[in-house]
Formats: structure tokens, sequence, C-alpha cells
């Protein structure tokens, strides 16, 4: 007999412990999402949407399964990011996946509110019960594992005609320092017909020890709204990340997302962006720098569900030493959805010889009158654009630091808030070695 | 200033250079003329440090150094400059930015202070004069759309700014109507000093007749076969290439 078939797999452990939690008896839809991933398991190798992406077993050297779905010991660990000076109106900070209060601050604004999700449930569940049934739509087993184990959470409201200027900043913080830290948190944002807002999300994680961090997502951007989303992951160290976003738009919804991966161990971030409405735009933008033996992969999916509108992709990676990119961008346009424009581009460049992109677009169209297309490239930083610099005076490093930037500039140029583009401006600069 | 004792080079397997000897003064114009494929550009790009090309025999010195020995930045510090003959379209940098690096990297290297904006901006706009650039372009992306006479000029723009020792200019006239080339040699001529030399790579006497040579040297098969006055360059164009070919041949 095999030793594959006396020892339990890793997923059948995990799914073992998160039963005996007993969080999977708590409410309904725990239930359904436990099942379900009873049945699908955690992705193995042969697994088609993670392909590339070897999550389970690099999971599985990591952490025990128990870990995993254990609430992690607590932190105290401070914040220190420039982001909360810069845009200190609201910020909501989780802290080893619970929310902290005291780390939190919330301006009153007229028409928004914002609540932990365990006291929303309670406080407004018409709200949670109407707008997120569905919720979450995605089939990933982290998805499923986050809807039946997950800790804490957030939610948001933003009443009809209701502009907020400043963008709420949700910081999720891992503390590895006293051990392994595994959370699973979500987040809820109902954004009501021509009503303005947008979320500046991060990653911090402090200490070497591996952190694990499941995050479920699903923004509603109602009729005439506008949304701007910025997720930005900067994380030294061991953290894995999943996160499921799903936004879903209305007729005359605009959504801008933008997703800055600069550091981390394995990070997978699975973005839908459902058009469920009529003359819609969706404008979404990536970069993924990768160095070391990161995993970035990046899942985005657009579903034109109805005619007249309009979305838009550029991704843009650099992956240098041994780290991997993965870019897999589904394009669908429904058998109504006529008179449909979208457009995808995903370019890449690779800075050494062992590091790799993998890297697919899937275009399913089944309506006639539309206009898609979809580009992918990948190469070698230009040679001769490198001589032609240096033959100018400027040092190797100094040109190379110079073309990578140009490189990531076309996607920071992408962001409107001034405030915000120097921020990341700043962040991408200093890994890129920009310093002159 | 600048001294090639029997320079052989190649590129992959493929000899190129085949013992090139030639010495430059301060003040002095040198233009390279040749068949295609005699080496010109091959000649130009070693001196620049193009990392393609292997030198397998010989000496470069430029002002007292073994210029073999330094980086492409380096040998640009110490006062070469090479006017592409195909300018690189770089997008998302601007060319500004780009001269404001490069000159700062250069005045570092040389123990000088590096400018600030406002005299950045002063000395781009005598140069802007000088070579009769559009200031417009300056700000797009480097050679970005740029047509092939503002690609040249632009080279051009880059040499009066960085303010070289030894300017090599490679065949800066290759796609340029007769309109444009006054205007890239007027600037390359404005430059000139007794303190600076020039040395043009060109197939065709035309440009000679606005950068007017001390010397011309014929190219063939990788050595030089024939030096002389500019009115070399006149019997060139007179009698072609075939003339030093067959005299070569029977030598």
């Amino acid at each position: 007999m095999s030793t594959i078939t006396e020892k339990e797999s890793f997923s059948q452990s995990l799914i073992n412990s998160l039963q005996a939690q007993g969080y999977s008896n708590d409410s309904q839809a725990r239930k359904v999402a436990f099942e379900e991933l009873k049945k699908l398991g955690l992705p193995e190798a042969k697994s088609e949407e993670y392909k590339f992406t070897p999550i389970t077993r690099i999971l599985s050297k990591s952490f025990d399964a128990k870990e995993l779905v254990t609430e992690s010991i607590a932190s105290e660990a401070k914040v220190e990011d420039r982001l909360l000076s810069e845009f200190p109106e609201n910020v909501v900070v989780f802290s080893n996946g619970r929310y902290d209060e005291s780390q939190s601050s919330l301006k009153a604004v007229k028409g928004l509110t914002i609540l932990p999700l365990k006291q929303a449930i309670n406080e407004k569940s018409e709200i949670i019960e109407t707008h997120f049934k569905n919720f979450p739509r995605s089939k990933d087993p982290f998805g499923l594992l986050n809807a039946a184990g997950w800790q804490d959470g957030l939610f948001v409201h933003v009443e009809k005609n209701i502009a907020v200027s400043s963008p709420l900043v949700v910081i999720n913080q891992h503390d590895t320092n006293e051990g392994k830290v595994s959370s699973h948190s979500r987040l809820l944002v109902l954004i009501e017909q021509s009503a303005e807002f947008s979320i500046i999300e991060k990653t911090n994680t402090n200490g070497t020890l591996p952190a694990f961090h499941s995050l479920n997502e699903e923004i509603k951007v109602q009729a005439n709204a506008s949304f701007k989303y910025y997720k930005i992951q900067n994380d030294p160290g061991e953290l894995v990340q999943v996160s499921n976003t799903t936004i879903y738009q209305e007729n005359s919804s605009r959504t801008d997302t933008y997703t800055f991966t600069l550091d981390g161990k394995l990070i997978r971030n699975n973005l839908s962006i459902l058009i469920d409405g009529e003359g819609c735009e969706s404008h979404f933008f990536g970069l993924y720098l990768t160095k070391g033996e990161a995993l970035v992969d990046n899942h985005t999916v657009v579903d034109h569900m109805k005619p007249n509108s309009f979305s838009n992709e550029l991704y843009k990676g650099l992956m240098d030493e041994k780290s991997k990119g993965v870019f897999n961008g589904k394009i669908y346009v429904r058998p109504h959805a006529q008179k449909t424009n979208a457009f995808q581009s995903n370019r890449n460049i690779l800075l050494s010889d062992t590091a790799t992109i993998n890297t697919k677009p899937q275009l399913e169209i089944w309506a006639d009158d539309v206009k898609c297309s979809h580009g992918c490239t990948t190469g070698q930083l230009d040679e001769e654009a490198l001589f032609y610099l240096q033959s100018r005076g400027i040092p190797k490093s100094t040109a190379k630091a110079m073309l990578l930037y140009a490189f990531a500039g076309e996607v920071l140029e992408a962001i409107t808030d001034e405030k915000l583009r120097d921020y990341i401006d700043g962040v991408v600069s200093e890994r890129l070695h920009k310093n002159f | 200033m600048l001294r090639i004792k029997n320079l052989h080079a190649r590129v992959e397997e493929k000899q190129i250079l085949n013992g090139i000897n030639l010495e430059v003064k301060p003040g002095e114009v040198h233009a390279i003329m040749g068949p295609n494929g005699s080496g010109k550009s091959t000649l130009a790009s070693v001196l620049a440090g193009r990392e393609d090309f292997e030198v397998t025999e010989g000496t470069v010195e430029f002002l007292g150094k073994d210029l073999l020995e330094m980086e492409p930045e380096d040998r640009a510090r110490e006062g070469i400059f090479l006017a592409f003959q195909y300018p690189v379209e770089i997008p998302g940098v601007s060319t500004v930015n780009f001269m404001k690096t490069a000159l700062n990297k250069i005045r570092e290297y040389r123990g000088q202070d590096t400018l600030d904006a406002v005299s950045f901006l002063t000395l781009m706009k005598e140069k802007i004069k000088l070579v009769e650039i559009d200031p417009s372009l300056l700000s797009r992306s480097l050679n970005e759309g740029f047509s092939g006479g503002e690609k040249k000029r632009n080279e051009i723009f880059q040499m009066a700014m960085l303010e070289p020792k030894l300017a090599i200019l490679d065949e800066t006239d290759s796609g340029l109507d007769i309109d444009a080339l006054r205007i890239v040699a007027n600037g390359v001529n404005k430059l000139r000093t007794k303190d600076n030399a020039t040395i043009v790579v060109t197939h065709y006497q035309r440009l000679l007749e606005y950068i007017v040579p001390d010397y011309v040297h014929v190219l063939y098969k990788g050595k030089i076969v024939k030096s002389g006055s500019k009115e070399l360059a006149l019997e060139l164009e007179e009698k072609g290439y075939d003339w030093i070919k067959s005299e070569v041949e029977v030598a």
C-alpha cells in the first residue's frame, strides 16, 4: 500500500479541522460553503485554474492544515505606513485577521456607513440579504474556505448621490513575530446609485514566519455610481494570499481597479467584474513586479452580460531572479451583450533566465456585433535601449532602472488621484531602485 | 586625442575590422567613407562600446586612457559621443528627463556639481536654439513616433547638451532630406571648437559639403585603404567605390 493513501491528504485534514472548529454549523451560508469545499477540495497539481500555481503544495510545506483554520494570536503591532498620514480620514485596520478598533479611525460622513461585518450582519441584515445573497459567487476553493471559515470583515454602505471624496484605507496587517498567522477576512461594499467611492487596500506583513490570508470581497456598484479600487501588495517574507474580488456593475456605472503586486511569497488575485448593465465602463490595470522565488498570479474575468458596455484591461509584469508570473484574462460576452467593446493587453518582461511567465487570454464571445481585442507579449529588457542610455553616460544600473520604471509608468500614469499616484510611484520607484 | 592601432574586431564568428590605424587630433574633422559592409558602422560601435562586438586585436587610446577597457557609460563621461544611425525609441522616458539624468551623471563623474532644474532648463533652451529642434518634441517619449529627421536632430541636440570631446556621427545623413541635412550639419558645425574633434561616418559625399572634413579615409574590407584630403571624397563621388575596390584588388 502506498503511503499516499495511508496519510490523510492536506486538503482532507484541512476540511476535518474546519469541521472540528464548529464554524460550519454557525450559519446556513457557512454550511453550504463547507459542503462545497468538501466536495471540491483544495486545488491539486492538475487543477486547471491552479495549473501554474502549486498553492496547496506550498501551503502544506509551511502550515499544518489545522493552523490554517485556527484563529491566530492577536497582535498589537502598530501599522507604520505612509498611507495613514496621506489618507487619514477613513482608516480600517485588520490585525492578524481581527478588526482592530484602536488603530482604525472613521470620520462621520453623511450617507456613509462603515461597520465591522459581524455587527452589520445583526444591524443591517436586510441590506446584506438583499444585495449580497449570492456572495460569494465564486467557486474558488479558497473563496469557499473563506466563506465557511471567515473570522472578521467589513461592511460599507454609500447611500444614493453621496460622493465620498477621501478614499477608505483598509490595511490587512499580519504580524508573525509571535508565530504563524492565518486569517480569513471579507469585505462587502454597496455603492448606491450616483454615489462615488474609492478604496485603497493594502496588506502589510511583519516578521518572517509564514502567513496566510484569504480575502473575499464583493462590491456592488449601482446605476450611475462610480468606484475606484486600489490594491497594493508589497509583503516581504512568507505571505501567501488569495483574494476573490467580485465587482458587480449596474447601468451606466464606472469602475477603475488597480492591482499593484510588488512582493509576497505567493499571491493569487481572482478579480471578476460582472457587467450587468448597459452603458458601463470598466478599466482595470495591474502591475506585478516579482523577484526571489515569488509567485504572483492574476486571474481576471470580465463578464459582459448586457449590451453597450466598455471594458479595458492592461496588466504588465516584470519578473526577475527565480520568480514566476501567471496571468489569465477571461473575457465573456454573452449572447445579448451586443455592441460590447472589450480590450485586453498583457505585457511582460523577463529579467533573468530563470524567471517565468505563463500568460493566457481566454475570450468567449457569444454575441456577433462586438469589438474585442487582446494581445500578450513577453520579452527581455531591450538591449539596444540600454546601450543607447549608457552611451550618453548613464550607468547600466541606472539605465536599467529607467527602462523598468518607464515600462511600469504606463500603469502608474493611469492613476488619476495625484496624491495616490505619488504614493504608489514612490513605492514602485523604491522597489525598482530608481534613485536618480 | 584618439589613437587607434591595428584594431581587429568581430561580431560572433564574423571578422569585420581587420587592422584599423587612425589618429585624430583636437580640432580635426575626419570622414570615414566606404561601401556598404566595409565596417564603417562597426568602427563607430566599437569606439562607443557596443557589447555585440569583440575586439580581437589592437588598441584604442583616448586622451591617454585605454578606451577598450571602459564601459560605454565611462566612455561617454570621458567625452565620446556616438550619434546613432538608428536612434532608439524608448517609450516612457522623455528626452528632457533622459538628458537631465545623463548630464548630471557626466558632471558627477567629472567632479562637477549637478545642475538644478532651473539651470538645466536654461542650458536646454540655449541648445534648442543652436540645433533648431522643436521644444515640444523634448517632453515626449524619447524618439517615439519621431520622423527620421526629428530623430537625427534629437541626436545633435543631445550632443550639444553633453558637449563631447569626440563626436562620432554614424551615417547621420541617412534618411534625411536636404533641408534636414543642412540643419543637422549646421548644428554640428556650430558645436565645433579647436578642442573637440569629429568623426563623420558616411556613405555619400553629400554630407561633407556641409561638414567639411580635414581628412577623408576610405574603409574597405575592414581596413583603411586610402586616406587623403577632402578632394578624395569628391573623387569617390565621381568614380564610385568600384574604383577603390579594383585598386585594392590589384595591389
